[in-house]
């Protein structure tokens, strides 16, 4: 009999030699080495952290108890592994490309990175967790207690070996599980001992099956009629138990926390699928092989009332068989070992990302992200969750008191997490599956498995039996296990009937009423379109090719000369046996902080995932360089509007330059046209000044026709200066105006005497005093030299032989209009426009004028508030003068 | 033997002040006033010396002159220009257009008269 001292002494040698192979695994992966590490026979070992304590020890008791049920358990993977390793690889695709790190990451993901549901989803999963790492504690100390009892020393005292075994997974857990912190590194050395930890206890298992069928029994024909003899032989299959379990364990086997981390998060290459989908079920098959035959002989040896459940214990023990049953214990212990560490960290890390660090941020208020400490406080963060989660399951141990079957805890858990399914599902295959959906669905199906088995299986401590018997306020329909009336089913079957048909409708019912917001739908997409735009993972090889690609991206951003500096200090530092260094996580750590300088981080960081993660880009990747664009964008409009801006300011400088060279020109023009006004009288009076001085024989009529010529053109320059200066003045807008009311009448009267005054020329003016009646209010001289202009010019230019000028005065509409119209030949057309030009004459006669008088009509009109123009279709020259009646300021 | 000049000018007092200037001379003065039909007038008349505005109306004096050059028989013909407007420009337009002497207004009476015998005297003996 081996004493219990030997059997301490041998689960600690065993626990060092986890410990060693996983601090191997994980050197040898950091070198680089040890591509075994990643085989798909790793893999699928690892995979086989299904199969628990509960597998272990309690298939045989679970066939002891309900015959060849337990091949459910077993049923459910094997399907899922078979028949749907497409979806497991769109799964891991999914988790890949998005840099998933647990199930409540990936539906907190799927649904537009909500919080809410990856705290919802950690929940449920360390409700269900939390019962599952108790049961595997159970199982460590129910078989250290068979051993106890044969023990005479009497040291074993059962709480604190369970707090030491607790204690020492939790410590495992940290050391290995918490190393790293990138989801994308997976944990090499725990995996590698998880393979290990499988290996074992099917090895084990076998070992005592084998023992059983040929040592016991005798051989395969006298062990098939103990069978047969047996009740666990009798086909006695109830279709709804089996359904529902089949279902329940592929459904758990796709949602369990610690299946999702080895199966999806330590993926290293989609094609390890391709092999577990028929070498995992082979395994299933290796483990269950036995069970039957150690259920039948042990129910035959052992005496009534034996705990079934340590059948694969206590067999080879009542058959003194001490060493079987060492190794028995070590398969049980690896087991449940594997199971916890594993379940621990995936646990930890939802806990960890979901609850502890937001609230630590939110306290932060960011700040923490600018210093460098985060990774410290995750760390910590993440062991702290580790330790709580065994805690937890510590707790629950002793509060249950352990009593329960192992499998009936197993399947509640199973009932519990396999809530998350239609959230999973949908997400995966339909791009309607919204948040509002996944949470209602969630909701439910957490809900109603609260109520009607996890409440229920705890034994009236929170749920009496009244509650029980007669619903709750004595509401029938509301019984927790017999909901809606449907009385007399298995508590499970009724369950997950009830939790999961709800949760789904649910699910699609809130999903087709809510809308997605755009991260949602941009996330769908990503996630049912998943292999329309990600490639497949390869797995991490540090090739040369790949340092090319990359060397060739990283010339591009930052230019032959700096990138070549760049690459080689990085191989020197790595020992220098290339040119270009491997594509080690440290250097392409380095070489994205390079790159962002120049590109910004997320494109950095997008840039270089493309060429080695062999990742699609993630939605969060693509938002950032959207914003990164955005900056650039925004940048280039502004420079856009700035060269909008400059080419306008060049335009006006353009125009205003054309402005100033026209109005030199014209400066240069009308000085040229004043010069000539002024040379010409001055020609005529100097040569008739000279002629009268030179000349002596001039007769009396001659000198008096010459000095009349003289001062005739002294008048004329007179007149031509005034002129000028008045233009000026009124040219210059510093006009004043005298303002003054009377009639338009009495203005006429005076401009027409004025006008006509020293006149020897007949010109008949006609008017219509009636009409002329108007009351003025304005600067009535300058109004009446308008007046006079207009009327002078009908008698210096009418051509015609009784020159007749028709004066006509209106009221329209407020305004006073004028016209003066001649009965000559008028002004040629093309004429017309110009006659209000400085010095514009008409036509060659000199009448004396210099061309100015119509232009200063022009100004004067202007400066009263009205205008003058040219009357065309009257005959004669005609001219209209406009003026408000109503005298406002004219524009100055 | 007589000397004609035809004088072009619009402004009748500047005519009429030149017209007795070179009559006391011994010229025989014609004028005409406007531009428009002044090459017809010159190539009607055929005088001995041309005095021309260029300020005229119908037709500017340089475009006159221009025109008149490119006539065969009118090479030589001296033609005096008279303008208003003094501008250096307006001399160099009227050298490249072939005027024999350029004058500004207002110009003195002698000035005139001397400009008037030396292209005369100039035209007689080539």
């Amino acid at each position: 009999m081996a004493t219990l001292n030997v059997l301490i002494l041998v689960c600690l040698g065993y626990v060092v030699l986890l410990f060693g192979v996983a601090f191997a695994a994980d050197r040898m992966a950091a070198a680089g080495k040890g591509a075994w590490l990643r085989s798909p026979l790793i893999y699928t070992l690892s995979l086989s952290i299904y199969c628990t304590a509960w597998t272990f020890y309690g298939a045989v008791g679970n066939a002891a108890r309900s015959g060849l049920e337990f091949v459910t358990i077993y049923l459910g993977p094997t399907l899922v592994m078979i028949s749907w390793w497409w979806g497991l690889r769109k799964l891991v695709r999914v988790a890949r490309s998005q840099r998933v790190t647990s199930i409540a990451d990936l539906i907190s993901s799927r649904y537009g990175k909500s919080n809410t549901l990856a705290i919802g989803v950690t929940i449920l999963a360390v409700l269900g967790g939390t019962p599952y790492i108790a049961l595997q504690l159970q199982s460590i100390t129910l078989s250290f207690s068979i051993f106890a009892e044969a023990d005479p020393s009497g040291l074993y005292r059962q709480g604190a070996s369970v707090f030491w075994v607790a204690a020492g997974l939790a410590v495992f857990a940290i050391l290995f599980g918490t190393r790293n912190l990138d989801a994308n590194e997976r944990h090499h050395g725990v995996v590698t001992a998880i393979a290990l930890e499988s290996v074992v206890k099917l090895f084990a298992l076998l070992a005592v099956g084998i023992f059983v069928v040929w040592g016991v029994a005798g051989g395969i024909g006298p062990m098939m009629e103990r069978i047969d003899a047996s009740e666990i032989g009798q086909w006695n299959v109830d279709a709804g138990r089996w359904t529902t379990f089949i279902f329940l364990s592929a459904a758990a086997f796709v949602c369990l926390p610690r299946m999702f981390q080895v199966m999806v998060v330590e993926n290293a290459d989609e094609g390890h699928l391709r092999t577990a989908a028929w070498a995992f079920p082979l395994y299933l098959l290796l483990m269950s092989l036995f069970v039957v035959p150690i259920a039948v002989v042990g129910l035959d040896l052992l005496p009534e009332g034996s705990n079934p459940d340590l059948f694969v214990l206590t067999v080879p023990l009542s058959q003194g068989n001490d060493w079987l049953a060492m190794l028995s214990f070590i398969g049980g212990f690896s087991s449940a070992t594997s199971m916890v560490i594993v379940t621990a960290m995936a646990l930890s890390t939802m806990v960890s990302n979901h609850v502890v660090m937001p609230i630590w941020l939110n306290t932060q208020e960011g700040a923490g992200w600018v210093s460098g400490d985060v990774r410290s406080v995750i760390l910590i963060s993440r062991r702290v969750s580790i330790a709580v989660v065994m805690a937890l399951g510590y707790y629950y141990y002793r509060l249950s008191g352990g009593g329960a079957a192992l499998a009936s805890i197993g399947l509640v858990a199973f009932a519990g997490i396999s809530q998350i399914l239609p959230a999973l599902v949908g997400g995966l295959f339909w791009r309607g599956a919204t948040r509002t959906g996944a949470l209602v669905g969630l909701s439910v199906g957490f809900l109603l498995w609260i109520y009607t088995l996890l409440l229920p299986g705890m034994g009236g401590v929170l749920m009496t039996e009244t509650v029980l018997q007669n619903g709750p306020f004595g509401i029938g329909w509301l019984r927790p296990q017999a909901l809606f009336g449907i009385a007399g089913m298995d508590p499970i079957v009724h369950t997950v009937m009830w939790s999961l048909s709800l949760n789904t409708v649910a699910f699609c019912v809130a999903s087709l009423l809510s809308f997605p917001s755009p991260l949602e739908r941009l996330q769908g997409a990503q996630f049912v379109h998943v292999f329309d735009h990600s490639v497949a993972l390869r797995g991490w090889t540090g090739s040369v090719a790949q340092s090319e690609d990359l060397m060739i991206m990283t010339q591009r951003i930052m230019g032959a000369g700096p990138a070549q500096e760049f690459f080689q200090a990085e191989a020197e530092k790595q020992g220098g046996r290339s040119s270009l260094p491997e594509p080690t996580p440290a250097f392409l750590e380095r070489l994205e902080r390079e790159l962002s300088g120049s590109v910004g981080a997320a494109t950095a960081h997008a840039m270089i995932g493309q060429i080695v993660g062999g990742s699609s880009v993630s939605v969060e990747d693509l938002l950032a360089v959207a914003d990164e664009s955005a900056q650039l964008l925004e940048y280039s409009s502004q420079l856009e509007a700035k060269s909008t801006e400059l080419s306008r300011t060049a335009r006006q400088l353009r125009e205003a330059n054309t402005k100033l060279t026209q109005i030199s020109e014209q400066k240069d023009s009308f000085l040229s046209q004043v010069s000539h006004e002024l040379r010409t009288p001055m020609t005529s009076i100097r040569a008739f000044s000279e002629i009268m001085r030179d000349s002596d024989g001039l007769s009396g009529e001659e000198q008096t026709r010459y000095a009349a010529i003289i001062h005739d053109e002294a008048l004329r320059l007179t007149r031509l200066l005034d002129d000028l200066l008045d233009l000026s003045v009124l040219e210059s807008g510093r006009v004043n105006l005298n303002m003054g009311g009377d009639t338009l009448r009495s203005v006429l009267d005076r401009a027409v005497s004025s006008a006509l005054a020293g006149s020897n020329q007949t010109l008949a003016v006609r008017r219509s005093k009636a009409s002329e009646r108007i009351s003025l209010h304005t600067d009535l001289d300058r109004l009446g030299q308008v007046f006079i202009n207009l009327i002078s010019n009908a008698r210096k230019y009418c051509d015609a032989d009784d020159p007749v000028l028709t004066i006509s005065a209106h009221d329209v509409g407020g305004q006073l209009v004028v016209d003066f119209a001649d009965n000559g030949s008028g002004i040629p057309p093309e004429a017309r426009s110009m006659v209000f030009e400085k010095f514009a004459r008409v036509g060659g006669d000199k009448a004396g004028g210099a061309g100015l008088g119509l232009a200063i009509c022009r100004e004067i009109m202007q400066r009263l508030g009205g205008e003058i123009t040219y009357l065309p279709g009257q005959g004669g020259a005609a001219f209209r003068v406009r003026l408000p009646l109503a005298y406002q300021q004219a524009a100055q | 033997m007589s000397r004609r000049v035809l004088l072009i000018e619009d402004e009748p007092n500047i005519a009429e002040a030149i017209r007795f200037l070179l009559t006391r001379e011994g010229w025989q003065v014609e004028t005409h006033a406007d531009g428009a039909d002044a090459l017809q007038v010159i190539q009607g008349a055929s005088p001995d010396l041309v005095i021309l505005d260029v300020m005229l109306p119908g037709k500017n004096g340089m475009e006159i002159l221009r025109e008149l050059r490119t006539l065969e028989d009118m090479q030589g013909l001296p033609v005096l220009m008279l303008t208003a407007r003094g501008q250096s420009r307006d001399r160099e337009m009227a050298e490249n257009a072939g005027v024999s002497r350029f004058m500004t207004k207002p110009f003195s009476n002698t000035e005139m008269l001397t400009a008037v015998r030396d292209l005369h005297a100039q035209a007689t003996q080539s």
